[in-house]
Parts: structure tokens; C-alpha cells; sequence
């Protein structure tokens, strides 16, 4: 199978959905250089119809999206960075994720928000927030953030076809990575998670970068006898709680790793889940392993002790291991 | 409200705040170069005179904000070099003790606000410095420095209005180097004069050449004493350019691909703010040449003393990860 980055496979996502289906278009900052390079090179097939450069005007490109997607469009707004979307969160919170339902089933929104989100380029507090909580939190807006570059393609082919508002979250620090994107189409559906390493012991769920610290865990729990299983989540919402449900059954030890905070946190959801169904079936407590709760520091340094490390999460494993 | 004449002194330093800038960036683009400075930078180089002509016609205890692009607005209020460049290596001894970088400076001591990474964000932050120099009785004044880019985010229409209504001490300086990123303000606005937007809150807008720092400082002279006087806001519209890319290390993500022209480089290169300003000094005989070549070698050495500072300095200890959180 070829090897592709992240990035490109985005860009083959776009391409490939674009030519399919008419109604898709392509709007934000820079879309036809492409800042992060996912877009790049779209102009030169679509054209300025279907590939729009906008002013620096987030809420109003945010909800330009919701109006078209309500009028029969199907856009992809790329906001660029995660953080950008506060910008546009009102569009988002009060149009996008609620029109639909507050007008009774009259509408349908095809529409994907595209950024990235998270930690990885050292530029400070306003470049590196993980923000998917915000929008786990808004009752109709799904949510999805990939960590590699097979999931990457698939999944934004499939929020591209999704008849709802998508917030589509790539991780900065992944661009660059490499790995297996099949030239022939396929679609990776919202809601389904991965298991990345079985294992029988404890259970470590993660998605986007979080994976890949949680498999560098995995290795080292190996060595000491431990067994983890990583899933990958994929989607953010609606997310795959059977997947991780019945992982625990087996391995009857969790641990939830997320970058975000750990307030009202994504790690915070799955804890309450598992906590909630799987209580009988647990030998140890739930742990959490989240960002610190600290605006993101610009120091490469202070960036990665503000996210969880990998010692932190064998750590966490470990203490549910000798329980 | 007219402006007199900037006095010889005022002259001098204006140029000794933009030498500054210059030599304080120059260094920083090669420093970025050479992979010594985490995060993105994005250089004022071409843009000089006006951060130092505003600035020269401000009083210490006034307040600025900046933006993403934000060494020289710190430097022509009178922020202190070893703390910046400290800051942009990350290191304990920066302005912001490691935590803000290049998009975030601020020193407060000398009214500088911050820097800001969202564009647009710092524009309603200079709308409550100037509520709170109204509120308190002062005659302070605050202005907020913001690219053509940011003219077209609804916090700068908000902000505009907002103060006018209030008749707040807020001045708003638009940096107008003709592009938001890659994209150039013709094809993000419909309109040649941003400086016209201001008609439509009500305030005065005034177009500059923002490659004359004298004009720079005449405009805003004439801002800052209307707004002392209680007479509200001004919209300063600065035609300017920068001469580095968007951010550095542009060149190697572009991978190639080009938004602005040899010409449009070669102009702006002729057009360069330092040098006209110092062909004004030298041609009105205002000062010999010899000491202005001297001043450059001061400025330098302070620079590269900056440098020698911020690699001695400590990386952020672990635990102030924890610490300027809730007081
Ligand atoms: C809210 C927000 N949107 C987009 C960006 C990405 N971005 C950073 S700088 C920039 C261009 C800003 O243009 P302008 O305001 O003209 O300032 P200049 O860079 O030209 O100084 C953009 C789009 C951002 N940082 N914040
Ligand atoms: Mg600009």
C-alpha cells in the first residue's frame, strides 16, 4: 500500500469528495496556499468557485457555512487552528448546532469545520489549545479527530458525507506523519472506534496524538509485564462506547488519556461512562490522565509538561495494575 | 487640530527606535534561521516607522497593544531587549518568564498590554485601557497597533464603534501592509482606504505613509491630543509593508509557490522607512554620519548582548508550569 503523510491525505480526502459531489466547496484563510498544505493545490482543479479565499473573518465564514449547508451546499470551512474557532463559536454553538432541531426538522447541515487543534508548534497559548470539549458539549455537532493518515482520509470523507455539523479536528503535531493511505476509495465511518494494540490487562483509551503516546505506554507496560489495549476513538462524538465498553470487560482496568483539560474533559466522559456501566466489572478505580489545567506556555519545555506525557501514562496503567 | 513640527530631538528619537527594531529583527530572522527559536516569528522589518513614530508621540504612562507581529511595537514603547529575546528562546528571564513567546510579550511597567496571537483579539483590550483612562479621570491615552488583515474581524468594528459612542481616549493605528498572510487586502475588502471605515462609526480616519516616520508621528501627534482633550477616537490608517515573509521560514512551506511579485519586493526594498529617515537626518545636516553609524554600532552590541543573555539564561523550572495561575 502507499505511504502518504497526514497532510496529503487530507488533501486526497478534499480532492476525492470534491469530485464526487458538486455541492462540495471549500471556503476559509488561505485555503488556495494552503497554510498546513491540506488544501494546497485544490485551486488549481476547482477554481475560485469552489475554493474561496475569505478576509480574516471567522463568525461570519462560520456561519456563511451554515447557510449554505441549510440551502442545499455541502461546505468544508477550514478555520485553520483550533483556537480560531472561539471566533466562530457562536455560529457554531447557537446556528449550527441547534437549527435543525429549534426549527423542527425542516433542515439538514452538511457541514464540516476543519482545524488543528492541540499542542506541537510551540507558539504559545493562543496556537495550541485543545478545544474539543467546546464542542463535545453542544448536543448536535459531532466531532471527530484522527491519528493517522488512513483514519484521516476516511473519516473526513465520511464527515464530508454526513448529513450533519462536523467539527473536524486534525492534530497539529501529525502532518507531517506517515503511513498506508490505499489509492482506491474507502470511507472510515463516524462512530467506530479502533483497537491499536490488544491487550488484557487494562484498557487505555485515546484518540488524535494521545495514540501515539498511549501505544509508546503500551511498549513500555510490555516490558514489565503489563498488557495494555489502546483504542483509538476516532470520533469524539457520537463515540464508539460499546468498542470501549467491552474492552474493559475483558481487561476490567481503564484509563483515559486525553490532551485537553481535565475539567469537564474528554478523558472526564469516558471515565463517567465506564464508571457508569462497567462499575461491576472493574478491579481498580478509573484514572484519568488529561492536560494540566493551565493556559498552553509557549516553552517547548513548560508545552509538553502541559500535555500527558507517556511516563505519566504508564504510570496511571500501572496504578490500576496493582490494584 | 494641527501638530507642530517634530523637534530635532524627537527626530533622533524616532530613528533610535527604529534602528533599534531593525537590528533587534535582523537578528531574530537569522536566529530563526539558524533553528535556535521555537514557535513562529513574524518580523516587522519594513514596517519600523510606524510602531516608532506612534510611540514617539506617546507618554511612558500611556497604553499600547499589539499584535502577532509585535517586537517593534514593544521596542519603540521602550521594552527592554535582553527580556524579549529571553522570551522568544523561552527562558525563565523573559518578559513573560517563558510562557508567552514571540505572540505574547507584554510589559506592563511600561504600559505595552501585550502582544496577541489572534488576530483582531488585542483591538477590544485597548478599548478598556482607554475605558479605564476615562473612568479614572486620567489623561491617558491607549492605542491598539492591528494589520489591514484584522480590519475585516468583527472586534475591530465592534471596537471602533464602541469607543466612539463612549468617546473614549482610543486610537486605533491600522497597520496596512497589504496582505493578511498570503492573501492581499484588494482581494479581502472592496475598498482602497481603510481609514473610510472609520466614517462609519463616526470617528476621524486619517491615511499615512507609513514609510515616513515623520508623518507617522505628525498623524499621530495630532490623534493623541484630540483624544487627551476628551474629543474621542481616531482611526490612523498606515500604508506600510513588510519586507519579510508572513512569518519566517515562509519560503520552505510555501514549497515554491508565490504571492508577491520581484517588483513588488524590489519597491518595497526602495522604499525602505530607516533609509528615508536617515537620508532626512543626514541631508539636514541634523547630525554628522559618523555618529549616527555610531548609534547603529551601540544598538548592535546591545543586541547581540540580548542574545548572549537569553542563551545563558534557565530553561522555565517544571513547577512554574503551576505557578501565575489564580492569585
Ligand atoms: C483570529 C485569527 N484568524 C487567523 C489567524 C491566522 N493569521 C495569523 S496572522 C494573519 C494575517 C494577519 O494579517 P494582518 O492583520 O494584515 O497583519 P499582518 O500579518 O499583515 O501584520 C492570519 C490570518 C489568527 N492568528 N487569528
Ligand atoms: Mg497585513
Amino acid at each position: 500500500m502507499p505511504r502518504k503523510t497526514y497532510i496529503a491525505a487530507i488533501r486526497e480526502a478534499l480532492a476525492e469528495e470534491m469530485r464526487r459531489d458538486a455541492r462540495v466547496f471549500l471556503i476559509g484563510e488561505d485555503v488556495r496556499i494552503g497554510v498546513f498544505a491540506g488544501t494546497r493545490g485544490l485551486h488549481a482543479e476547482f477554481g475560485d468557485r469552489r475554493v474561496i479565499d475569505t478576509p480574516i473573518s471567522e463568525l461570519a465564514v462560520a456561519g456563511a457555512g451554515v447557510g449554505a449547508a441549510a440551502t442545499g451546499l455541502r461546505p468544508v470551512v477550514d478555520l485553520m487552528f483550533g483556537t480560531f474557532l472561539y471566533l466562530a463559536f457562536d455560529q457554531i454553538a447557537n446556528q449550527a448546532g441547534a437549527m435543525r432541531y429549534m426549527f423542527g426538522g425542516q433542515t439538514t447541515l452538511p457541514l464540516v469545520y476543519m482545524v488543528q487543534n492541540g499542542t506541537g508548534s510551540s507558539a504559545g497559548h493562543h496556537h495550541s489549545q485543545s478545544v474539543h470539549p467546546f464542542f463535545m458539549n453542544m448536543p448536535l455537532i459531532k466531532v471527530v479527530m484522527p491519528s493517522t493518515p488512513y483514519d484521516v482520509k476516511g473519516l473526513l470523507k465520511a464527515a464530508i458525507r454526513d448529513d450533519n455539523p462536523v467539527v473536524f479536528l486534525n492534530h497539529l503535531a501529525l502532518g507531517g506523519q506517515r503511513g498506508e493511505v490505499p489509492d482506491e476509495e474507502y470511507l472510515v465511518p463516524l462512530g467506530e472506534a479502533a483497537i491499536r494494540r490488544p491487550g488484557s490487562d487494562v484498557t487505555i483509551c485515546a484518540a488524535g496524538l494521545m495514540v501515539h503516546h498511549a501505544l509508546k505506554a503500551a511498549q513500555l507496560l510490555a516490558a514489565e509485564g503489563v498488557e495494555a489495549e489502546v483504542i483509538d476513538l476516532r470520533t469524539l462524538k457520537p463515540w464508539d462506547e460499546a468498542a470501549v465498553l467491552a474492552s474493559v470487560r475483558k481487561t476490567r482496568r481503564f484509563v483515559a488519556v486525553d490532551e485537553s483539560a481535565p475539567v469537564c474533559g474528554a478523558a472526564s466522559e469516558w471515565a463517567a461512562t465506564v464508571a457508569e456501566q462497567a462499575f461491576a466489572d472493574l478491579k481498580a478505580p478509573v484514572r484519568r490522565v488529561s492536560g494540566k489545567p493551565v493556559p498552553i506556555p509557549f516553552s517547548p519545555v513548560l508545552e509538553k509538561a502541559a500535555i500527558p506525557s507517556v511516563a505519566e501514562i504508564v504510570v496511571a496503567a500501572r496504578h490500576c495494575c496493582t490494584q | 487640530m494641527s501638530a507642530p513640527a517634530p523637534s530635532f530631538a524627537t527626530i533622533l528619537d524616532i530613528y533610535t527606535r527604529m534602528l533599534k527594531i531593525r537590528r533587534f529583527e535582523e537578528q531574530v530572522g537569522q536566529l530563526f534561521a539558524q533553528g535556535q527559536l521555537p514557535g513562529f516569528v513574524h518580523l516587522y522589518i519594513g514596517e519600523e516607522a510606524v510602531a516608532a513614530g506612534v510611540c514617539a508621540a506617546l507618554r511612558d504612562d500611556d497604553y499600547i497593544v499589539s499584535t502577532h507581529r509585535g517586537h517593534g511595537h514593544v521596542l519603540a514603547k521602550g521594552g527592554d531587549m535582553r527580556r524579549m529575546m529571553a522570551e522568544l528562546f523561552g527562558k525563565a528571564t523573559g518578559y513573560c518568564k517563558g510562557k508567552g513567546g514571540s505572540m505574547h510579550i507584554a510589559d506592563f511597567a511600561i504600559g505595552m498590554l501585550g502582544a496577541c496571537g489572534i488576530v483582531g483579539g488585542g483591538i477590544p483590550v485597548a478599548v478598556g485601557a482607554a475605558l479605564s483612562a476615562w473612568y479614572r479621570g486620567s489623561d491617558q491615552v491607549a492605542v491598539s497597533f492591528f494589520g489591514d488583515g484584522a480590519a475585516n474581524e468583527g472586534s475591530f468594528h465592534e471596537s471602533l464603534n464602541l469607543a466612539s459612542t463612549m468617546r473614549l481616549p482610543a486610537i486605533f493605528v491600522c497597520e496596512n501592509n497589504q496582505y493578511g498572510e498570503f492573501t492581499p487586502a484588494h482581494r479581502a475588502m472592496n475598498i482602497r482606504d481603510i481609514a473610510g471605515r472609520a466614517a462609519g462609526y463616526g470617528i476621524p480616519g486619517v491615511i499615512v505613509d507609513g514609510t515616513d516616520a515623520l508623518a507617522v508621528y505628525t498623524a499621530s501627534a495630532v490623534a493623541v491630543a484630540r483624544a487627551r482633550a476628551g474629543q474621542g477616537p481616531t482611526l490612523i490608517e498606515a500604508r506600510t509593508h513588510r519586507r519579510s515573509g508572513h512569518a519566517e521560514g515562509e519560503q520552505a512551506f510555501l514549497a515554491g509557490q508565490e504571492y508577491r511579485s520581484a517588483e513588488e519586493l524590489a519597491a518595497m526594498r526602495a522604499g525602505d522607512p530607516l533609509a528615508r529617515l536617515h537620508r532626512t537626518i543626514v541631508a539636514g545636516a541634523l547630525i554628522p554620519d559618523a555618529q549616527l553609524e555610531e548609534l547603529d554600532q551601540t544598538i548592535s552590541q546591545a543586541v547581540a548582548e540580548a542574545v548572549a543573555f537569553a542563551r545563558q539564561s534557565p530553561e522555565p523550572a517544571l513547577e512554574s508550569l503551576y505557578e501565575d495561575t489564580w492569585v
